[in-house]
């Protein structure tokens, strides 16, 4: 029996805000983590890793690990370089960029504190780890490069001697009339250098691998707690040599990304390699402390950033040098990081002149990579501050200053001088809302009663205006930054025989909930109950193509190929409906499943009827293929510009330093809202890891390049108490770029509000003269900040 | 070698084990119980928050061999016959997960929570769930959802 009932609520989908499919294993424990995976003669590797941060290696011994007890193999890098080539830089962002070697494990030098330097493989993890001990090396330590300005210097120690510089690449942007000339006819120039710290993402499920061959036939199934299943299987294949077709990726269940799982990490490679050399199933599961020093850090620039305005406040110019910390090797996309900011740093303002350059440094650190953001929010904090400063300057109220520059609604589509065309957005509105939700006005007039009262806790305020470039991307722009892939999604429909729907998508979500999402876009096109669909993603078996899961792109391009795919799938039944009814196809209407005869309302085929009559075949039109299943392809035409205000209040103790906020309100536009349970998520989430930056989290290094912050008890993550109630609202202006009408959601809440806490901190203190504290705002950067500036003024 | 005998979610286990495994090793690896995660080395996370006799403990910090003769619930021990708890339903209907690491961890210490202080505020909640970390939620669902969660079960002892 089929079931070809069609007693779906007629209310959309789209918009509701359904509880997510994906929680009741997780809410139960009924989770498969790449760590849960146990196979039968399961071998556990233990990496060594280098205690310092740069050393040449003169001799590695790894015989006196096999005898240990339950030890199967070691390796040094040596060993392990026959195998494997270099760990690959998919983003080049010069043609003639420093790209170093990166070998998976170190062979002649170590360059980062955790640097890998051998493998041992045992039969269980204590046993290996047990063993790394007794791994024999010989450093002689090199001179450390830790100091992003020191490095570029003539007589610096080199990263890598055989590249003779410590500068990886020059990136410049220079657009709209010359910054030097605009300058000379503004009244006002207001310069500043900000710090961007480095960050650890602090994905809650640390990296895992499990790499099970079937020797016989030289296929091998890699396991990873990835985000990009589908880049890592092409990647792999070029790093090992085995050929692509032998080698299927499975992301799993995976516990959060934040970009940090948008690489393809040298444990991965390796785990493979052992895998093909001993012919037995292995695994690899990261400590929370090996991941500090070997998964990959965000952030770390120092931004130099002026701006040029007329007397009134309106931006004349703006120019940005940015250098940008590349830690000790290029990954995956580690210098197209900073470019991604390249473009945000106008943000919404109109200006004449725009010049950027992006300098890319080695250091002897942990390489840095994609964090939430990515380039984005280093972008908006720098423009933002920026303009509290010349806000300042001028004595404007600083939404007044970002209101005299900001794009009209009614100049969208808006070309930016950074050269992306804006195509819709709403910043007055936003603003309006977020201003009154909270209660700004009021803010300020009890701001001054208490500056003039000189309290010794002050009230500060602090305002972003972001907007971002996110739904990465269209490919041709991609060609044109030099980015080694292109932009586009995949999805398929298969419409079961019984009725039920299976949607194949190439994302691979890590806790944006695409399984709810999905269901949501494909239950409205083809009229099916939202229980009705399961969506499968994350193996590059049963979802064969994809470009994966990261900078808010998964709904934006992904969501729109499942939503097209599904109109094939209506259009492909459409005419096995006519056929079935002996109507022409104009003549059908289509509605909530359904195919009625205009004007005979009793002649009817369900979309599930359909695929049944699909599936036998018997009476399909002739000529036609035996299927109404679809595939379709988005390659976006832009990206999408999701924009906001957001609102932060502080209170800062002048005395301790401590910085508490007392409110927050933020006015999103995402454009059109798939689920909004899950979009003020994904807000929520993101302003945490935002407000994170501002006040709390820094990887910091000591003097010989070791990490000081190295384990989770070093590093603030913040928890529940750290972190204020959030007022979330929206405004929706929906995108045009995509059928959908939809903007991502993923990095906003952090883009936006690092500058807002940070301008917040800032504003208490202005009438002290402090006009600015260096991130994270922490008590005692706060309270040295206050002191110096009394020191000064007396 | 240690012998240990010990009751998991309602099953009685006798093993041998070497005195320095973990908790959470024993779960993970001996039982199969993979409902428990690790996130990470310094006790820090709380992902692995499980009930040893009726307390909640970090089972990173704690070795198998001092559950010996203990029991020891897990996430994967709430629900009764396919009836999940009110905080389990609570963290679903509030959106309290996203990527789901931490929560069986969550859901383990607001248990021991509202066993103390069965009608808490908001700021009692984000207090006692001080020992836990959420790298997606931002915590304000997760408050919600353990304030739901007592106004249930209010609900069922009323």
């Amino acid at each position: 029996m089929t079931d070809q009932s069609t007693d779906r609520d007629t209310e959309r989908e789209v918009g509701r805000g359904r509880l997510r499919k994906e929680d009741a294993r997780l809410v139960t424990g009924q989770t498969n983590w790449t760590d849960n995976i146990s196979v039968t003669g399961l071998l556990h590797i233990a990496f060594l890793r280098s205690p310092m941060a740069h050393a040449r290696i003169e001799r590695v011994d790894v015989s006196p690990a096999l005898e240990r007890p339950g030890v199967v193999a070691a390796f040094s890098g040596r060993d392990l370089a026959e195998g494997l080539g270099s760990l690959p830089c998919a983003w080049p962002v010069t043609e003639d960029i420093v790209l170093p070697d990166h070998p998976p494990v170190a062979v002649d030098e170590v360059r980062h504190a955790g640097d890998p330097v051998a493998v041992v493989v045992a039969r269980d993890r204590y046993a290996a780890a047990d063993a790394l001990e007794a791994v024999e090396v010989d450093y002689e330590p090199l001179p450390p490069v830790l100091d992003l300005e020191a490095a570029l210097a003539e007589d610096a120690p080199l990263v890598h001697a055989d590249k003779g510089t410590n500068r990886s690449y020059v990136w410049p942007l220079k657009t709209g009339e010359d910054y030097e000339a605009v300058k000379r006819r503004a009244d006002v120039v207001v310069t500043r250098r900000f710090h961007q710290q480095r960050l650890i993402a602090n994905a809650m499920e640390p990296r895992a691998v499990v790499v099970t061959p079937l020797a016989a036939s030289g296929e091998y199934t890699v396991y990873s707690a990835t985000q990009v299943p589908h880049i890592l299987r092409v990647m792999l294949a070029m790093v090992t040599g085995i050929p692509e077709q032998k080698l299927r990726v499975i992301a799993p269940d995976v516990g959060g990304g934040f970009g940090s799982k948008l690489q393809v990490y040298g444990e991965e490679a390796v785990a493979l390699e052992v895998a093909r050399r001993l012919g037995r199933p292995v695994k690899w599961t990261e400590s929370r402390s090996e991941g500090y020093l070997a998964t990959h850090h965000g952030r770390g620039m120092i931004q130099d950033i002026e701006v040029a305005a007329t007397g009134e406040g309106r931006l004349l110019g703006l120019k940005v040098e940015l250098l940008a910390d590349m830690g000790a090797y290029l990954m995956l996309v580690t210098p197209g990081i900073p470019i991604l900011g390249a473009f945000m740093y106008p943000a919404i303002y109109k200006m004449d002149a725009y010049d950027f350059t992006c300098t890319g440094v080695f250091t002897t650190k942990t390489p840095t990579d994609a964090y939430r953001g990515a380039g984005r929010p280093e972008a908006t904090f720098a423009i933002e501050r920026i303009m509290d400063e010349l806000a300042a300057e001028l004595g404007l109220d600083p939404v007044e200053v970002r209101r005299r520059n900001w794009i009209r609604h009614e100049e969208f589509p808006y070309d930016s001088i950074a050269g992306l065309t804006y195509d819709s957005g709403n910043y007055e509105a936003a603003t309006e809302k977020a201003l009154a939700l909270f209660g700004y006005d009021e803010l300020r007039a009890e701001q001054q009663k208490r500056n003039e009262r000189g309290d010794t806790v002050r009230l500060g305020i602090g305002v972003s205006t972001y907007t971002e470039m996110c739904g990465l991307a269209p490919s041709r722009v991609l060609r044109d930054l030099r980015y080694g892939a292109g932009g586009w999604e995949a999805a398929s429909i298969r419409m079961l025989p019984t009725g039920k729907v299976e949607v194949v998508t190439g994302t691979s979500p890590h806790g944006q909930g695409h399984v709810t999402s999905w269901s949501q876009i494909a239950a409205d096109v083809l009229g099916v109950p939202f229980e009705d669909i399961e969506v499968v993603h994350g193996d590059t078996r049963a979802a064969p193509q994809g470009m994966d899961t990261y900078g808010s792109r998964s709904l934006v391009v992904g969501g729109s190929a499942v939503h097209r795919a599904a109109e094939k799938v209506v259009e492909k039944a459409r005419k096995v409906a006519a056929h079935l009814l002996e109507a022409n196809e104009n003549d059908l209407d289509f509605t909530d499943g359904v195919f009625t005869v205009k004007g005979s309302p009793e002649a009817r085929k369900t979309i599930q009827e359909i695929a049944f009559e699909t599936f036998t075949s018997h009476d399909v039109p002739d000529g036609m293929e035996p299927t109404i299943n679809a595939e379709h392809l988005v390659d976006p035409e832009n990206f999408s510009y999701p924009h906001g205000t957001h609102l932060c209040a502080v209170e800062v103790d002048t005395e301790t330093g401590r910085t508490r906020i007392r409110s927050y309100v933020c006015v999103d536009d995402v454009g059109r809202v798939i689920n909004p349970v899950i979009v003020e998520g994904q807000v929520h989430g993101g302003l945490a890891q935002g407000i994170a930056q501002a006040l709390y989290e820094e990887a910091l290094y000591d003097d010989e390049g070791n990490l000081v912050t190295g384990t989770m008890a070093d590093y603030l993550v913040p928890v529940a108490g750290d972190l204020p109630e959030f007022v979330t609202e929206r405004t929706e202006t929906p995108a045009t770029s995509n059928p959908l009408g939809v903007k991502g959601v993923g990095e906003a809440g952090t883009i936006a509000s690092t500058p807002a806490v940070v301008g917040a901190v800032v504003d208490a203190l202005r009438p002290l003269g402090v006009n600015d504290v260096t991130m994270p705002c922490t008590p005692e950067r706060v309270w040295r900040a206050v002191h110096s500036a009394k020191e000064a003024s007396a | 070698m240690a012998h240990i005998s010990v009751k998991v979610d309602g099953t009685a286990y006798e093993d041998e084990v070497e005195p320095r495994l973990l908790l959470v090793h024993y779960l993970r690896d001996r039982l199969g119980l993979t409902g428990t995660p690790v996130g990470c080395d310094t006790s820090s996370c709380g992902a692995c928050t499980v009930e040893l006799d009726g307390a909640s403990v970090k089972s990173c910090s704690v070795l198998a061999v001092q559950a010996d003769g203990g029991e020891v619930t897990t996430v994967q021990g709430l629900a009764r016959d396919g009836e999940w708890t009110p905080l389990q339903r609570a963290f679903h209907e509030q959106h309290a997960l996203q990527c789901g690491y931490c929560t069986p961890g969550m859901i383990m210490a607001a248990r021991d929570l509202l066993r103390e202080n069965p009608d808490p505020d908001a700021d009692e909640v984000r207090e006692a769930l001080e020992g836990n970390m959420c790298r997606c939620t931002g915590y304000q669902n997760i408050v919600r959802a353990v304030l739901a969660a007592a106004a249930a079960s209010e609900e069922v002892t009323a």
